[in-house]
């Protein structure tokens, strides 16, 4: 072996390979980038929300492409991907928020436990009660920090009396970690806040109505580290009382929030895993590729 | 999505950082597989000036390990490292601490040697260093290939060695004891030859630990204190 006599002559130089090319990956293909069927576990037990071949499109063009996946109770899944992927567009589909853009189409099975989200006869804004959403952007209403929270309880008309407001009020903003902070100036206006402090008033307003799931898109990119840290202890917290969906494009974030973590791709579900599986261990080479950092 | 995106990093110094470390790594390895090859030839032709010579590398070996160390802390502050990479670094910055050793093995080796070539010749065991040394030196080349290949196979097959090398060093060590009790004046210098099998012994297990590290950087998987035929089953599943 030429080894050994390399060896007699001293020291031998070694190339280190390209772990991507390393023997056992999947081939890359230009062509067929993505797998038939999405690489790992997708699906678990007893869903809170359960998608199958869902399609989404905005006029002609197709934006999801027949993705299928289930979100556990009082689960914190994350979506990941690059820019257009997608991520954004499923997530919205999962309140039927897609519903205010007029050329947006939605096809495949969606369920809330055993509610069709897109049955006709679905109230939308009963669904958005129950599966609330928290923009990248803090959007908080031009009004006080006590009536932004206000808002939804009496919309849904969950308090008849001011002191059961007050409590819905307060609750909301512990458990969203603000009212330690605003306490003394709820009857100023929510827009005063800094923009760490708008998002968990946002994630307050949602969670006054006692949704079952919570979607968020993008919650902290808007955020400073402090902030953004507030935030993701709120995430794991809240996780004991509800389900929730996270769009991030920070993927140390999804790393530290969530159990389970998707990664889509042009429009496809191209894995699905157990976070550490996916962060350590990726089984596609795509979801692999973006991890560290090979494109996106 | 281009086919050659998958080879690059979107950044460009990231690419270089993991590059070096490997580079580092693969030279710390040469070095440390040139130190044995040097320690037991010095200690089997009682070659001073060669002992020395090893003696006289473990002090880059040591910088390249603590080059590499530094290497891969800043990676993990800078990047946050994931999947593939941070695998790499992982195996890398536990592979360096077993190069280490197997350099401070070869060392050890190369003292022995000048001690034999001050105190004359063991009676015995230099068979046994020529075998278990041949063996051992193999391991350290293959184990080190398949970390520059990304080899599990070959990995696999280095962890498998390790028993035989295991076998044989108790092997050699029962025939040296008996030796020894036979005849007691050669005592001091068959030791000699005890702790340098004792070494080249310890020089196999940290090439089984590189070669673990490998595994788990190719397979993900970790597959440290199991038995061989467990590792396989491990890889398959």
């Amino acid at each position: 072996m030429d080894n050994a006599s390399t060896l007699n002559k001293g020291q031998q130089v070694r190339r280190a390979a390209n772990p991507l090319q390393a023997e056992g990956k999947p081939p890359m293909s230009n062509e067929h980038p993505y797998p038939e069927k999405t690489v790992g576990a997708p699906f678990v037990d007893d869903p809170k929300m359960r998608m199958r071949d869902v399609d989404v499109f905005y006029g002609d063009k197709q934006a999801i492409h027949g993705v299928s996946l289930d979100i556990g109770k009082n689960e914190v899944v994350a979506l990941i991907g690059p820019s257009g992927c997608g991520k954004s567009t499923f997530l919205r589909s999962l309140n039927r928020m897609n519903d205010t853009i007029d050329i947006c189409r939605v096809s495949g099975s969606l369920h809330l436990e055993e509610q069709d989200l897109y049955d006709p006869k679905m109230d939308v804004v009963e669904l958005r009660a129950r599966v609330g959403m928290v923009f990248q952007k803090p959007n908080p209403f031009p009004k006080s920090i006590y009536d932004n929270v206000a808002y939804g309880p009496r919309l849904h008309g969950l308090a008849n009396k001011k002191y059961d407001l007050d409590e819905i009020v307060e609750t909301s903003l512990r458990k969203a970690g603000l009212w330690e902070e605003v306490k003394d100036r709820l009857h100023q206006p929510g827009t005063g806040l800094s923009g760490g402090q708008q998002q968990r008033l946002c994630i307050a307003r949602t969670i006054a109505v006692s949704p079952e799931v919570v979607l968020m898109d993008e919650p902290c990119s808007a955020l400073d580290p402090i902030a953004t840290a507030k935030i993701e202890e709120l995430i794991a917290e809240l996780s004991e009382s509800y389900t929730i969906a996270i769009v991030t494009h920070s993927m140390q974030q999804a790393a530290r929030v969530s159990q389970r973590t998707a990664y889509f791709h042009l429009g496809h579900l191209v894995e699905m895993n157990d976070t550490d599986t996916v962060f350590t261990k990726p089984q596609h080479s795509l979801t692999e590729a973006y991890i560290t950092g090979r494109f996106g | 999505m281009d086919r050659t995106y998958f080879g690059q990093h979107s950044s460009a110094q990231f690419n270089e950082a993991l590059e070096s470390i490997r580079n580092h790594l693969m030279e710390m390895g040469g070095l440390v597989e040139k130190q044995v090859v040097d320690a037991l030839e010095a200690l089997l032709q009682a070659d001073s000036a060669l002992a020395e010579k090893v003696l006289e590398t473990e002090d880059k070996v040591d910088k390249l390990e603590m080059l590499i160390d530094e290497q891969c802390t800043k990676v993990l502050a800078l990047r946050q490292p994931a999947a593939s990479d941070l695998r790499l670094i992982i195996a890398v910055s536990k592979a360096v601490s077993d190069l280490e050793r197997i350099g401070d093995e070869s060392a050890k080796i190369a003292r022995m040697g000048l001690q034999l070539a001050e105190e004359g010749e063991s009676p015995r065991g230099y068979v046994e260093v020529r075998h278990i040394g041949n063996h051992v030196r193999n391991m350290l080349r293959d184990t080190l290939d398949a970390f520059a290949r990304f080899d599990a196979k070959k990995a696999l097959e280095v962890a498998a060695e390790d028993n035989e090398v295991d076998l044989e060093y108790r092997s050699a060590m029962r025939s040296l004891v008996t030796f020894m009790m036979e005849d007691p004046r050669a005592i001091s210098r068959v030791l000699n030859i005890i702790w340098s099998l004792r070494a080249l012994e310890r020089i196999g297990d940290h090439s089984r630990n590189i070669a673990e590290q490998v595994i788990y950087l190719v397979e993900g998987k970790d597959v440290r204190h199991i038995s061989v035929d467990e590792m396989e089953e491990k890889l398959k599943g």
